[in-house]
């Protein structure tokens, strides 16, 4: 696991909020995006679909499409654009096998 | 008459003045934003909770960055406002909007495009490694999220952006590992009149760069990205300098950019017809002097129209709402369009000057290493898109996008349509004017196939 | 570039049946030139469903569908690539009884003509394919079927022709041709003039206006049907998903992606321009459903369509013109043609080579439609 990629410069203040990525219970500040949340924990995001490495995250307005994560309810959302909340289950690996019927 | 629907995509510079001249004259528009509050791009709004004062947020444009919002947040009811609203796709006088989960269709009578911007990159190696971001991401984290992406961050490309988030990375305390500019020295001197006749304005910008200077933060011309170093994540970047000279400079995250470009994606879909732009050196919607396109009824304003930073996207948003006002059979704009005229010819110079300082380096795209990916979406690298231009011929970006996936995924080739249109014209021997604009496909971002399982009709 | 050009064989229409006609003959040594008003593939052989299917065709196809089938394994012989060809099965659902009747007779009709039909239900249904949802009751699975991708088939094969010899213009419309004692003259909207001994018409959607000009009449219609693709997702559906209805269809690539498919979206021919169109885009996402919940967690990330020509029988017009020697038509292939392109073009030039074809083509007259126009001047 690589360092934490994202570093707070200040706003530190806010109220703490707990989520999981990938079953690590972590804690966010409110009004962190799911990408900071991460970033601030984690090196990256996702991997690319194309087995060509780890990704990061790269325009952080919604333009790029670069880093879309999952909920546990296999929602998809972009990092960059969603507000972290209490609670959620974030998932950054490749999605597994065959959902059960 | 039936009172016309005026709808406005877009809550930043460009679409709030819109939004207020229209307000003034009784018309109550529609605003719909993508973003959770208005304000735009470069007057993002911190979320709720955040305590940074605007001077600390916006330096030099507090005052103007205040008095957008203030006024914005006055309009309250008199206009009808929807934040969080993905306009996917315009088909005859009707928009599909996706808000909350939820699709609804919105029919319009006038609708004013202020889209805005997004970065314009060239994909060099290593640029997908965790740690590159754009220069306007790496603003944006700063910002919006009071986070840098990284503790020694290298910045680089060809932009009025790249001395400024520099600066306010190196102002939070941020290591600046340095900065680096394809440009050659000689074209910023160059550009030098015309910035300093650009009056303020013009000297702000000067004034990052003294600042830097004064930070000890060392800007370099001329350069040439070679690599960003690193396999799970950034290490270093590697760079010729003017002298052709290679240097690699140690850092955790690299910021790069070469200036903004249009989001012109809907008005594509809306049939508005395009014209390249010499002087940014890419594809804008035509418009008239006041804003209207080729299709009766859609206007454009601000930066979605022609890259002009958010002075000129304030006025062209209220030039375009006079001319709705005036087509709407509203009292005569002649006195006020003139007015708006003279202060955006002000403008002209100065932004002629910018274009200059921080010109695209074209060349850059053209001689992108085989081996790097070119598109991020799909992972195709830049061989794999010779490759198939050899193989098949496309005669045209959308072709050449069909038989190699460049252009094809998440993004629709926001992000590497420029660079692919280079490489193109060069395989083709043409001016990239020459090899064509990557279409627009609906939906213009992703959209959720879950949100539209609840709507009547035939479910399956 | 204009000018005059002295043919065996004009083509109008870039298609992918037109490029392999182009290629056969060219082959053979004729002169050959292909004229595609917009670029080759560019409407319904190149941005189709890219699906490769036999199951499910009304029998009169199947002779020609078999025929282009052996083709489909051979194309990187044929045209130096394998236009991304996967045998990857097609599985055509049934969501109730009546429909698993429709698919059972076409399973024991299609042993007639040699081809496999596997009935599958019950238990083995939900084993094998885990993905489906609770309303598929059946399904029918044809292992022979596949996929390919059409952005990259007419091209190739326009490619191969080019290098066999034939002459392929795009961007260049014929504006109107005729016929007299000395073959075909036909004048390009570039102000070509071209002479011909024979011409073909492979004009898709604009099939019945080239017909129209010899006075052979065709009822038409431009349609678009409406396509659309999610991101990638991980690779779990192998097999072709067809219904009964066809009112949704899709297919994961090995990337990733799901493409999908049903209704039609709209067109304008006066602009060549297609759309999927949101209201069957929307309606497509929730059929889809349907048929796969697990993409419901997906995004669709584009849409497209084509201009395609839609006969009232839905079977292709293919052979010779009523009023015309030396004319012959393949067009109006209804939406389901990119798997029979192959052979289409092999047929075209059996017709032009020897005057007949292997492949029984009487259900494909364009007799059937009865009517014959006053010739236009």
């Amino acid at each position: 696991m690589t360092e934490p990629r994202f570093m707070r410069v200040g706003e530190t203040s806010r109220p703490v909020i707990r989520l999981a990525i990938d079953g690590d219970p972590v804690e966010a500040l409110a009004g962190d995006t799911l990408m900071t949340a991460i970033l601030t924990r984690r090196g990256q995001l996702r991997m690319s679909e194309f087995g060509d490495g780890a990704r990061a995250g790269f325009c952080l307005m919604g333009a790029c499409q670069d880093c879309w994560v999952r909920l546990g309810d296999r929602r998809r959302l972009r990092a960059c654009t969603t507000f972290a909340a209490e609670g959620m289950e974030v998932l950054t690996g490749a999605e597994e096998g065959i959902d059960a019927p | 008459m039936r009172p016309e629907t005026v709808i406005i995509v877009g809550a930043g510079p460009a679409g709030i003045r819109a939004a207020m001249v229209l307000a003034e004259h009784g018309i109550r528009p529609v605003v719909l934003d993508e973003a959770p509050m208005s304000g735009g791009q470069i007057f993002r709004r911190q979320p709720q909770g955040f305590t940074r004062s605007y001077a600390k947020l916006y330096g030099y444009e507090a005052r103007r960055a205040e008095a957008l919002h203030t006024a914005f947040d006055a309009l309250g009811p008199r206009i009808d406002y929807r934040p969080g609203a993905l306009v996917w796709n315009v088909e005859g006088r009707r928009l599909q909007v996706l808000r909350d989960g939820v699709n609804e269709t919105l029919a319009f009578d006038r609708l004013l495009f202020a889209t805005g911007a997004m970065d314009r990159v060239i994909p060099f190696p290593g640029w997908t490694t965790p740690g590159v971001y754009t220069l306007g991401g790496a603003q944006v984290a700063l910002k919006h999220q009071a986070c840098a992406i990284g503790r020694r961050v290298v910045f680089f490309g060809s932009s009025p952006l790249l001395p400024l988030v520099a600066l306010q990375y190196a102002a939070a305390g941020v290591a600046v590992a340095g900065v680096f500019d394809t440009t050659p020295r000689r074209a910023k001197i160059a550009a030098l009149p015309g910035v300093l006749a650009g009056g303020t304005t013009g000297l702000k910008g000067l004034s990052y760069l003294a600042r830097l200077a004064l930070k000890g933060i060392r800007y370099h011309h001329g350069i040439t990205p070679v690599a960003a170093i690193g396999d799970r994540t950034v290490t270093g970047f590697a760079y010729l300098d003017a002298g052709g000279r290679q240097h690699e400079t140690a850092c955790d995250a690299v910021a790069f950019g070469y200036g903004i470009k249009s989001e012109w994606q809907l008005a594509d879909l809306a049939g508005c017809r395009f014209a390249f732009d010499a002087d940014t050196h890419q594809w804008r919607v035509e418009t008239d002097a006041e804003g209207r396109s080729s299709v009766e009824g859609i206007y454009l304003a601000g930066d979605g129209a022609r890259i002009a930073g958010a002075d000129v996207a304030a006025e062209t948003g209220e030039r375009a709402a006079r001319a709705i006002l005036a087509d709407t059979g509203g009292p005569d704009q002649g006195a006020a369009l003139s007015t708006i005229a003279r202060r955006l010819a002000r403008h002209a110079g100065l932004r002629q000057a910018i274009d200059r300082a921080f010109p695209f380096p074209a060349h850059l795209a053209r001689e992108i290493p085989d081996d790097c990916i070119l598109c991020r979406c799909e992972a195709v690298r830049a061989g794999e898109f010779r490759a198939a231009i050899a193989a098949l011929g496309p005669d045209e970006v959308n072709r050449a996008k069909a038989f190699s996936r460049v252009g094809m995924g998440r993004c629709q080739g926001r992000v590497c349509g420029p660079a692919a249109a280079e490489i193109l014209a060069t395989e083709l021997g043409r001016p990239v004017s020459e090899a064509g604009r990557l279409r627009s496909q609906p939906p213009v971002k992703p959209i959720p196939i879950a949100a539209f399982q609840e709507s009547k009709g035939d479910a399956a | 570039m204009t000018g005059r050009l002295s043919l065996d064989v004009a083509i109008i229409g870039g298609g992918t049946a037109g490029c392999a006609a182009a290629l056969h003959l060219a082959r053979r040594g004729l002169s050959v030139a292909l004229f595609e008003r917009r670029t080759v593939g560019s409407q319904a052989s190149g941005v189709n469903f890219g699906g490769v299917r036999e199951q499910g065709r009304d029998f009169a196809e199947l002779p020609l569908s078999r025929r282009s089938r052996r083709i489909w394994d051979e194309l990187p012989a044929l045209i130096g690539s394998d236009g991304e060809f996967m045998a990857t099965g097609h599985l055509k659902l049934a969501r109730d009884e009546d429909q698993m009747a429709v698919l059972e007779a076409f399973a024991t009709g299609a042993a007639d003509y040699g081809l496999a039909v596997e009935r599958i239900t019950g238990n083995r249904l939900r084993a094998d394919y885990p993905w489906l949802g609770p309303k598929v009751i059946g399904a029918t699975l044809c292992r022979s079927d596949g996929q390919a991708n059409p952005r990259i088939v007419a091209p190739g094969f326009g490619q191969a022709a080019r290098r066999a010899g034939a002459q392929v213009f795009e961007h260049e419309a014929v504006r109107h041709a005729t016929r007299d004692a000395g073959g075909f003259r036909i004048e390009t909207e570039a102000g070509r003039q071209v002479t011909a001994a024979t011409l073909i018409n492979v004009a898709g959607a604009w099939g019945a206006t080239v017909a129209g000009w010899f006075g052979d009449a065709v009822p038409i219609a431009p349609r678009s049907p409406s396509m659309q693709v999610t991101e990638p997702l991980p690779y779990r559906v192998k097999v072709n998903v067809g219904v009964v209805g066809g009112d949704v269809y899709a297919r994961q690539t090995p990337r990733g992606n799901v493409i999908f498919g049903g209704g039609q979206g709209w067109n304008d021919m006066a602009t060549i321009t297609s759309r999927a169109g949101e209201t069957e885009v929307m309606a497509a996402m929730r059929r889809l459903t349907g048929i796969l919940p697990w993409a419901g967690g997906a995004h669709v990330i584009r849409t497209w369509s084509g201009i395609e020509g839609f006969t009232p029988d839905d079977l292709p017009v293919l052979g010779s013109s009523v009023t015309t020697p030396g004319l012959l038509h393949a067009f109006g292939f209804s939406g389901h043609g990119f798997q029979l392109g192959p052979a289409v073009g092999e047929v075209l030039a059996e017709l032009v080579l020897t005057g007949r074809s292997e492949t029984p083509l009487a259900p494909f007259s364009i007799e059937r439609f009865g009517g014959v126009l006053a010739a236009s001047a």
